[in-house]
């Protein structure tokens, strides 16, 4: 009986989403798709690119076209780092992970990468910051 | 694995021919009318992970703890941290899987099914402790590239397998033999077949180890995939990433194995000290090898408010190839330190637990520092060990905040 039952409502679930889908998808879909793809990718919010979490700053979009394909933004993100540092890992990337030749976009890449996430001085040990308060029941 | 597919070709489908081929995924499409490109897969399913897991990396996948979650003593896998070089290998068949016993210094080249692993050696089981090189990394200044590690890649599993060493004598090790070095089946960011992401290994002396595995199980199951499912080679004491995952081949080497990682500045450190930021050159960089002392203060959880004088405190320590001989406690910066007792390993390469009450005497802001000495007399800086251009190995002192409001 149960069987017979989620059957019927499978069934009326799946035409349910057909005619849904079909209506709410235009004649030339495929365009339409691109088009909200396109558009959905190059989102910013708040000054963040939203798909990957990059500062939409100056030549943020070198970035996403020549460092996201292979890896995530946050390896991008997550670093502090000079503009020799940059250099040497586009470099042992290029030598060893395949990068392509980034032509004058590498200039205008590394400036935008020193630039929006520079390197804060911490000393030997920093303070414990961030702290997340709360009363221990013991 | 199936999903992660599914977005992969949803790209390219149109959403009519997908509800045809997937119904079930098409009540996912309505609500909300997400592109499928732009969804990201939860890694936190995916892995089978806490939702209090810190996620650092999601191409490649590489996920960590925080202090307060690793506190069992053995730590299950929904709290242990994720680390890969490349991307995860799709569609294993298990019962096709297996390992290759070949390189310079192999007598005879030979292959094992999982099944015959199983069944030709005898099983053993240990907990060990794999730290990643780069746990804490995040603290280096000036800082050091990669994934910006805190303190929560380390774990201490129960891993069930055979012995290396069993298998290498197996196939016959020659006397010029040096190193052992691994292959996986992971595949490289750039998606080349040519590249491997990562491919390591240790000396030949790491290796003959009795607790170095050959493992098909975790904490009494299948590794999970992320975990190197269906065979991992599980080196306690030494950077985690020696611990190959999703392993085929085993090459035994006449010289130091120079495949994917092993040189320039992965996984090495001045062989002489440098000053912070100092240029070194790669042939200046020796191989990391046993993790140095380092503990965690697993409870309280950081930032707890007391209404009393006294708090009792829970935590792990270990010291790579050694033991932790000696725990100290400091709730005064380093001023004092109290010694507590520390257990004895389970085995060897298992971490130590601790624990202590400790009192504090009037109210106000406290940190408390967890200091591990190894069986050498070596203790933990409290402040950052010799700065390395990868930031490796950073064993300071494990600290917590705390207020005390009576």
């Amino acid at each position: 009986m149960r069987s017979l039952f989620s059957k019927i409502f499978g069934l009326f679930l799946f035409v349910t989403i057909l005619i849904v889908v079909i209506y709410a998808i235009p004649v030339n879909n495929d365009k339409q798709k691109t088009d909200t793809i396109q558009t959905q990718l190059e989102e910013v919010k708040d000054g963040v690119h939203l798909p990957t979490g990059l500062k939409a700053e100056a030549n943020y979009k070198l970035v996403v076209a020549n460092c996201t394909g292979c890896h995530s933004a946050k390896l991008v993100t997550q670093n502090r780092m000079s503009k020799n540092q940059w250099k040497a890992t586009i470099k042992w990337m290029q030598e060893t992970q395949n990068l392509w030749d980034l032509g004058a976009s590498e200039d205008k890449i590394i400036s935008y990468l020193v630039t929006n996430y520079p390197y804060v001085e911490t000393g030997r040990r920093a303070n414990l910051t961030t702290i997340d308060w709360y009363e221990l029941e013991e | 694995m199936e999903r992660r597919k599914f977005i992969k070709s949803g790209v390219l489908t149109s959403f009519a021919s997908l509800i045809g081929g997937e119904v079930v995924f098409g009540r996912n499409l309505l609500s909300g009318y997400t592109p499928l490109a732009l969804q990201d897969s939860d890694p936190f399913k995916l892995f089978q992970k806490d939702k209090d897991m810190v996620v650092l990396n999601d191409k490649p996948w590489n996920m960590e703890a925080q202090a307060h979650l690793l506190r069992d003593k053995v730590t299950p896998n929904k709290y242990m941290f994720v680390r890969n070089n490349g991307l995860i290998p799709e569609n294993i068949n298990e019962s096709e899987w297996s390992l290759t016993i070949d390189g310079e210094s192999v007598e005879n080249m030979k292959t094992y099914t999982l099944q015959d692993l199983k069944t030709k050696f005898k099983t053993y089981t240990y907990q060990l402790t794999l730290e990643c090189g780069g746990n804490g990394r995040s603290e280096f200044n000036p800082p050091a590239k990669g994934n910006q590690w805190t303190i929560g890649a380390v774990h201490c599993a129960n891993w069930t397998g055979v012995r290396l060493k069993d298998v290498l004598l197996d196939a016959g090790v020659k006397d010029d033999a040096v190193y052992i070095g691994y292959h996986s089946a992971d595949v490289h960011l750039s998606k080349d077949p040519k590249k491997e992401p990562i491919s390591r290994g240790i000396p030949i002396s790491k290796a003959m180890e009795n607790e170095v595995l050959l493992a098909f199980e975790m904490n009494g199951e299948s590794i999970p995939l992320v975990h190197g499912y269906p065979l991992r080679m599980v080196v306690g004491g030494w950077p985690a990433s020696t611990s190959g995952k999703w392993l085929q081949r085993i090459s035994i080497r006449n010289k130091v194995h120079d495949g994917a990682k092993m040189g320039g500045m992965s996984y090495r450190v001045p062989c002489k000290s440098v000053a912070p930021g100092e240029k070194v050159a790669e042939e200046d960089m020796c191989i990391i090898e046993s993790m140095p002392v380092k503990s965690i203060i697993t409870h309280p959880k950081t930032g707890a408010i007391l209404k009393e004088k006294s708090l009792n405190i829970e935590g792990h320590a270990w010291a790579g190839d050694l033991e932790v001989e000696n725990m100290e406690i400091s709730i005064d910066f380093g001023a004092t330190w109290k010694s507590v007792p520390v257990t004895k390993p389970i085995n060897k390469l298992s971490w130590q637990h601790f624990n202590s009450k400790i009192k504090f005497p009037k109210a106000g802001y406290y940190e408390i520092w967890a200091k591990a000495t190894d069986s050498n007399g070596i203790s933990q800086p409290m402040v950052l060990p010799g700065w390395n251009p990868k930031g490796y190995l950073n064993n300071a002192c494990h600290r917590i905040a705390i207020k005390i409001e009576v």
